[in-house]
């Protein structure tokens, strides 16, 4: 995958957890929770659908970046890009 | 001993909101038990494949986010929906009420059933490795889920709880709200009951292994009370929530007022897991009569229980035959003949869907009833077409359960 489509794919299990937020306008460097009302079990939402439709484990250590749609570009991408 | 009641310990039913598989709300539902129409249709449910359901068709967006829906249960989707609905109907305005005095009391058969089922459904893809376990599952099981989501949904912060009472749910959640009501623990009681069993294969299989799964070419003829082809249970879910309130509150507020809540009771079989005891029955009937300050003669509609299983409806026609025997002016009905066996809503469903034959004096019939099952010969009992009556001022509903469970509800024709 390129950086592009998992920004794509991260947006698209955003968009199936909380599909009442209109996510047109999510900024990239902005914490995500600051921008529309997702809370922790939603997050763990996001883990858990990494962990299923990739095969992707995030340790609690780290999800502090997955904190920002870009950092979790950054992070996410030695992880998918083989995908 | 009757004690003489006063404004403060009358407990009258002042709202109804309900989903049933034949109506989303009380007029409808009405309409359609006075019409003889069902409820039931196929359903495809895992591992069963077609079988035969009442469901109902409530949009659940009316008062919750998609979010919401996606968290939470159809128990609590439903719930929140009656209890909405429910509100609205008694014209309440919240934002004036003291949230912190008002409880919600809801009925269940079971619950936690159909999220455990999605979620070892959900991990089998996985080799059963728990760690695709949801960390949502616990919140949607617990016990109080239904009535906990109505809480989050309208922000009441008084008590909240389930009863777990097999099929005898719905008259109990409706009689623990009028117990809360007189212990003075809260000021406006939701009661009720809930059921979410349709999303369960295991309830079905549960049935079918019992040799008491309803089957029928056609679906709406499925559920047939004292008929002597019934051939046992239809799974169906459903809801149905009233506002309780003391007598003295309701009227100063010039609420509308549905009916007075006269008579109560709850006992045990002790005798077995499933198959029901007449003398319990008979027991639970007359201690209700006996709470109402009333004898036999003065009821005039009763619902029965039956839910069309070939054991279990002649036990109840015993029963009533014992209780009413000397006094054959009673009409009597069954409702899961339209809408199947709600199960935890089922004793409120069946109440509510009585309660305007005090308006309108009519009865609605039990359907499906075409060959009247020589064990079940019941005086008055109102068969395929409604009957105007002359006069309605008490209704009595039985619901029965699981395990022995009985309960009986008495309301009475509002008079101040």
């Amino acid at each position: 995958m390129t950086k592009e489509q998992i920004k794509d794919t991260i947006l698209k299990i955003i968009a199936q957890i909380i599909p009442d937020e209109d996510l047109s306008n999510l900024k990239g460097d902005i914490p995500i929770r600051e921008q529309v009302e997702l809370d922790s079990m939603d997050f763990l939402d996001i883990i858990m659908e990494l962990r299923k439709r990739y095969g992707i484990e995030v340790p609690e250590d780290d999800y502090i970046h997955l904190a920002t749609l870009d950092s979790s570009v950054a992070y996410l991408e030695p992880r998918m890009r083989e995908l | 001993m009757v004690t003489k009641k006063t404004n403060e310990t009358r407990i009258v039913i002042t709202g109804v909101g309900l989903t049933a598989p034949n109506g989303n709300n009380l007029a409808e539902f009405r309409k359609n038990l006075l019409a003889g129409k069902s409820g039931i249709q196929k359903f495809n449910i895992r591992y069963m494949g077609e079988v035969l359901a009442g469901i109902c068709h409530f949009d659940p967006l009316k008062y919750q986010k998609k979010k919401e829906l996606r968290r939470g249960t159809r128990a609590g989707s439903i719930a929140i929906y009656c209890a909405q609905e429910a509100i609205a109907d008694t014209k309440l305005d919240l934002a004036c009420f003291d949230k912190s005095r008002i409880g919600v009391y809801l009925g269940i058969t079971e619950h936690g059933t159909v999220e455990t089922e999605n979620e070892i459904y959900e991990i089998k893809q996985f080799d059963y490795n728990v760690k695709y376990w949801s960390h949502h599952h616990n919140p949607r099981v617990v016990a109080n889920n239904p009535a906990g989501e109505v809480t989050l949904n309208l922000e009441i912060t008084g008590p909240h709880y389930t009863l777990g009472a097999a099929c005898a749910g719905g008259n109990i959640g409706l009689t623990q709200g009028l117990q809360m009501l007189l212990l003075n623990e809260v000021d406006l009681a939701l009661g009720g009951g809930v059921s979410e069993s349709t999303g369960s294969f295991g309830i079905f299989a549960g049935f079918k292994s019992e040799g008491a799964l309803a089957s029928h070419p056609d679906p709406e003829k499925a559920c047939r009370p004292f008929d002597k082809d019934r051939n046992g249970v239809v799974v169906s879910e459903g809801g149905c929530i009233f506002i309780l309130e003391r007598l003295g509150d309701a009227l100063r507020r010039g609420a509308k007022i549905y009916s007075e809540i006269v008579g109560y009771s709850i006992n045990s079989d002790a005798t077995d897991f499933i198959f029901p005891s007449a003398e319990r029955q008979v027991e639970c009937m007359k201690l209700a009569l006996n709470k109402a300050g009333i004898s036999p003669e003065d009821i005039d509609i009763i619902n029965t229980h039956g839910t069309g299983t070939i054991e279990g409806d002649p036990v109840e026609c015993q029963a009533i035959r014992e209780v009413f025997g000397e006094y054959p002016h009673a009409y009597i009905n069954n409702t899961k003949s339209f809408i199947g066996h709600t199960m935890g809503a089922a004793g409120a469903l069946e109440l509510a869907g009585n309660l305007p034959s005090f308006e309108d004096y009519i009865v609605h019939p039990t359907i499906n009833l075409d060959h009247l099952d020589p064990e079940c010969p019941l005086n008055n009992l109102v068969i395929n077409e409604p009957k105007r009556i002359d006069k309605v001022d008490y209704i009595l509903n039985n619901s029965f359960g699981m395990l022995g469970i009985n309960s009986v509800v008495i309301v009475k024709k509002f008079e101040e």
